[in-house]
């Protein structure tokens, strides 16, 4: 069969839409450009170094060597690696070589060569030539600080991971199959489900601090500890629990709503308890389900970089380990680099093992919707415990972020507790209104960009068939699974020195651009998941006759896709805005002193242990992105199509359902 | 409307991969069809048989895998759909929901660059012909099934296309009001003398639309006529049964002579018009529609009724001619004498309305 007049002709079809193939190119270079090309440089790095040391023994001693090179008017430096002195020298014509030790990327891992004890001394000399070679992975490995980062992380994860699914589950299962006093319950949950979205990162963390901390409000004042120590794994696992379970509610809510109730009484009428048939029905039913939401949280969990620097302590782990080799005084590049790409596969092996495995069973397990409403459970002896304990952790959310304004509003958290203005005119006086004003800038630049680029993906990739969809889709979804310190330090190593170090686009770095593009790309997956399952609901045939009638690709995409996927997009507006103006985790990376960043400055104030105004920076950006969300539901609740264009689409399937049955009954 | 050009497609072929098996197959294979500018052609074939995909390809939505497609003689395969002078009104209508219906209808006159009278104009003359004036503002999801398709139609219409393509647009309507609706489509292609090809299913909307119906199956063409000639002499068995009831009774050719031919059946000889494909000596089988068949207490096949069922308009038999069932459909029974099951009858056929397949 022949194939290739089709290729050809779909070809010439599309090569005729100019604005098409424009807009598909400028995507590719973008993606390509600000998500694999700083993954590659990460990569290049850890196993390349642009210049190298080629180490040798000489049989002269240091002082005979130093001698000689003084004479010459020569440089020698001298090293101690590993206890070891090594000179670094320009060259080593004049001296006898005894034997040639080999080379190696950097000084940190000339230790590795330096292993036999020979006689005579050791020298060093640097080299143009680049060295390919995988001695950053093995270093990193026996690196102390880096393996117990890794166990940190992996631990932390899975505590985490296991408890936001508990307690997520616990939620789901109360707002699905427990009787409760509807309404109070129905708000708190709405609640607790939002605080998570509408919080910046750090919040909790700053919280807990405050709470529970040495000088904690309940440690302190009510049971009277004063050695109570948040720092470290409790402390991390806590917040960060209670910063994801939310997410776990509402992904296990969707498929307890899924869930047959038919199935769940067949086994209630053969005498099951209910406890057997929550283990025997229920959650074997669930299971892929809570593995799903078990590695969303891990992944979440080992990417956080905000929590873990507040208030972990002396528990390190990957993130901010990354982030100190960079920022701190040993520089070493390479082995931040190989740290990296460690923590990168770990995120993107999960990512799509989560994704491409666990989504699709979960689905396969639980398909069509249950056929009538479940009856709730009644029982006190079930209901009272389960409402109980919602309660108490609901309470203990709301406890957390209550406490943050009553932070900036106290004159000194721990001791003095009476309230006072003083820490936001002291945030004035630091030039706090600036910090607002470039964060809502930047903040507000990327929103737009984010917003429409990822209709734009979702359009072409759901509408379009083209060669490199595969390739757009893939990248800007996977960039969810890329770590913001990650993509930070490949920022720096891929844009300092411009674009593959050749100075191309070096004006770029340490701009207020590179701040924004840098939220465009940590935002753009959200946004393009929320408009391909938007546009999915389109029946193609709306878009084909505005096609048929004569509007080429962008027409169709501004007069028909946009309109109809306003809220997808609207939210995608908001939510970058929201992301953006919480984001730390890269942005701490690249930003320069030229902007001062709302969530970077709550960092710093929060090390050094001004919680006050912390509190006050926390307290108004909450605010910020409350009210941006409120816009956001306002404009959906009054200006919002997506309804009306369902209930058209439901119409019509419903016409035809009726009408096939009249043909079939006639 | 003076711009109506006529549709041809040359050889086209379409494959698709198979979702599950992944096997390559045609959609669509090898059709020719040469449709005259002003007619009204429907393609009519049972589900998965490649309508919709030829369709779709006249449009350019999809692109074949071989073959050409002209329209009023110029080669359109590599135009994509909206550089065609086609217009599509689909099955689900396709109605822009966030547009009223004015600027439902307007929509491709806007991007026709006419100024806002004329548009104005065109619009409210088109409302007028499908009989929706009064109606430019309403939403869309304000309309009744019928209504929408009525402005489906008058979207599709006021871009004055060369080509009108309709596919199923009225399978979403009840039984009534797609006879309805059916009538003001063909009223409304005549009155602008429009070329268009329509897609369907309902062989009865098929017969009463078309001005040639191309019946289709497994992505060929298994017949192409008027309907009087699909239905009076389908090409071969499919067609015969697809269209319509169809009864087949074999026999064999004794002698031709002239314009008839001597015919045995179950060992009687009756004369019927001349096979054109068929030798003297030859077996071969014949259709005959149940209405064509009559049955009495004379004629020349002996048979044996099996059913007998009183229908209001007409009387329903199953008789058995040796081992062939036969269906008739014995129309104003009032005047004639009603066998009983079991009964001994005799059959003759309607002139001119036996085909020898
Ligand atoms: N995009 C596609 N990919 C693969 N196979 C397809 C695709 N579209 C159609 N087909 C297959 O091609 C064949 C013809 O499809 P087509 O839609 O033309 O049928 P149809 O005659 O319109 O049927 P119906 O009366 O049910 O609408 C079917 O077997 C169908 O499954
Ligand atoms: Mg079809």
């Amino acid at each position: 069969m022949q194939r290739t007049q089709r290729a050809k002709l779909e070809r010439r079809k599309f090569f005729s839409d100019p604005l098409m193939v424009g807009v598909i190119l400028i995507l590719v270079i973008f993606l390509m450009l600000f998500i694999l090309y700083p993954l590659a440089m990460l990569m290049t790095d850890s196993v390349y170094a642009p210049d190298s040391y080629s180490v040798y023994q000489v049989s002269q001693s240091p002082e005979e060597i130093k001698a000689l090179f003084a004479d010459e008017g020569k440089d020698v430096q001298v090293l101690s690696v590993d206890r070891k002195t090594v000179l670094q020298l320009e060259d080593i014509t004049g001296l006898t070589l005894t034997h040639e030790m080999g080379k190696t990327a950097s000084t940190t891992y000339m230790a590795d060569i330096l292993k036999v004890e020979l006689p005579g001394t050791t020298v060093a000399v640097k080299n143009d030539e680049g060295l390919l070679s995988l001695q950053s992975f093995p270093h990193i490995f026996r690196d102390y600080t880096f393996r117990r980062a890794f166990t940190n992380t992996v631990g932390l994860g899975m505590i985490t991971g296991v408890g936001a699914m508990l307690v997520g589950l616990l939620f789901a299962y109360v707002d699905c199959y427990v009787k409760t006093r509807s309404r109070v319950m129905k708000k708190m949950f709405d609640i607790v489900s939002l605080l998570p979205v509408v919080s910046p990162p750090f919040v909790l963390s700053l919280s807990m601090i405050l709470l529970f901390g040495k000088a904690g409000l309940v440690t302190r004042k009510l049971l009277g500890i004063y050695d109570s120590d948040v720092y470290g794994l409790s402390g991390i696992a806590i917040v960060q629990i209670m910063t994801f379970f939310p997410v776990c509610y509402l992904m296990l809510k969707g498929l307890l709503k899924n869930i047959d109730p038919s199935m769940e009484e067949a086994s209630r009428d053969m005498g099951a308890s209910r406890w057997k048939v929550f283990t025997t029905v229920t959650l074997p039913l669930m299971l892929p389900g809570l593995g799903n939401a078990f590695l969303v949280t891990f992944i979440e969990s080992v990417a956080d970089f905000a929590n873990p620097m507040l208030i972990g302590g002396s528990y390190d782990t990957l993130a901010t380990t990354i982030y100190l080799r960079i920022t701190g005084g040993s520089y070493d590049t390479q082995g931040a680099a190989a740290m990296a790409i460690v923590l990168l596969s770990m995120t993107v092996f999960l990512f799509i093992v989560q994704k491409y495995y666990l989504e699709s069973k979960t689905t396969a397990t639980l398909t069509g919707k249950a056929s009538r409403p479940r009856m709730p459970i009644t029982e006190r002896s079930v209901t009272l415990p389960l409402t109980t304990l919602c309660a108490l952790a609901s309470a203990f959310v709301i406890l957390m972020y209550v406490a943050i304004p009553f932070g900036s509003l106290f004159k000194l958290w721990g001791r003095d507790y009476s309230l006072s203005f003083k820490w936001y005119e002291q945030l004035i006086k630091a030039d706090g209104l600036k910090a607002f004003k470039d964060s809502f800038i930047l903040s507000f630049v990327a929103s737009p960009i984010t917003a429409l680029l990822s209709m734009i993906i979702a359009y072409l990739v759901v509408k379009k068939r083209f060669f490199g969809k595969g390739f757009i889709e893939f990248v800007s979804i996977l960039a969810m699974a890329v770590p913001g310190t990650v993509l930070g330090v490949g920022f720096i190593r891929g844009f300092a020195n411009g674009v593959f170090r050749t100075g191309f686009l070096q004006e770029l770095y340490g701009t207020g651009a590179i701040l924004v593009i840098v939220f465009i790309v940590r935002s753009l997956p959200v946004g393009t998941r929320s408009g391909i399952s938007a546009l999915r609901q389109i029946h193609p045939s709306i878009e084909e006759s505005a096609y048929d009638l004569g509007a080429g690709s962008g027409k169709v995409f501004t007069s028909v896709t946009l309109p109809l996927i306003k809220e997808s997009f609207f939210s995608g507006l908001v939510t970058t805005f929201v992301r953006s103006i919480t984001a730390i985790s890269a942005i701490i990376l690249l930003v320069t002193p030229r902007y001062l960043l709302i969530t970077t400055r709550i960092n710093e104030f929060a090390e050094k242990g001004s919680y006050g105004v912390a509190c006050a920076y926390a307290t108004i950006l909450i605010a910020i992105v409350y009210s941006a969300i409120l816009i956001m539901n306002l404009f959906i609740k009054y200006f919002g199509t997506s309804k009306q264009v369902r209930e058209a689409q439901k119409d019509v399937q419903q016409k035809r359902r009726e009408a096939s049955e009249r043909i079939e009954n006639l | 409307m003076s711009n109506k050009k006529g549709v041809k497609l040359q050889s086209v072929s379409k494959i698709y991969e198979d979702p599950k098996t992944k096997k390559p197959f045609y959609a669509v294979k090898d059709i020719s069809l040469d449709i005259q500018p002003g007619a009204f052609v429907t393609l009519l074939g049972p589900s998965g048989c490649g309508k919709t995909t030829t369709l779709r390809m006249i449009a350019g939505f999809e692109s074949p895998d071989s073959g050409e497609i002209y329209l009023g003689g110029e080669a359109i395969n590599a135009l994509t759909p909206n550089k065609r002078d086609t217009a599509m009104v689909f099955q689900s209508y396709a109605l822009f929901p966030h547009y009223n219906v004015f600027d439902n209808v307007a929509y491709g006159l806007k991007l026709r660059k006419m100024t806002k009278d004329e548009i104005h104009r065109k619009v409210m003359d088109i409302l007028e012909l499908v009989e929706m004036t009064g109606m430019e503002s309403r939403m869309t999801n304000q309309l009744s099934g019928g209504q929408q398709q009525r402005v489906a139609l008058a979207r599709a219409l006021v871009v004055e296309p060369s080509v009108l393509l309709f596919d199923e647009p009225l399978s979403n309507l009840d039984a009534k009001l797609r006879v309805t609706m059916r009538t003001e489509i063909r009223r409304i292609q005549q009155t602008l003398g429009i070329t268009a090809v329509y897609v369907t299913h309902d062989q009865s909307e098929a017969m009463s639309l078309s001005d040639q119906i191309i019946i289709m199956y497994k992505g060929e063409i298994a017949q192409m006529g008027t309907p009087r000639e699909i239905y009076y002499q389908p090409s071969d068995e499919f067609v015969a049964d697809f269209i319509g009831e169809a009864n087949f009774i074999n026999g064999r050719i004794k002698e031709i002579k002239g314009d008839n031919c001597l015919m045995e059946i179950a060992g009687h000889t009756l004369t019927l018009p001349s096979p054109k494909k068929h030798p003297v000596g030859s077996s071969c089988r014949m259709v005959a529609r149940p209405e064509a068949v009559l049955i009495g207490k004379e004629g020349v096949l002996p048979c044996r009724v099996t059913l007998s069922c009183f229908m209001g308009a007409y009387h329903f038999y199953h008789v058995m001619l040796e081992d062939t069932l036969i269906k008739i459909t014995d129309y104003c029974p009032v005047n004639k004498h009603t066998f009983q099951a079991g009964d001994e009858a005799w059959l003759h056929f309607e002139d001119n309305c036996v085909h020898i397949l």
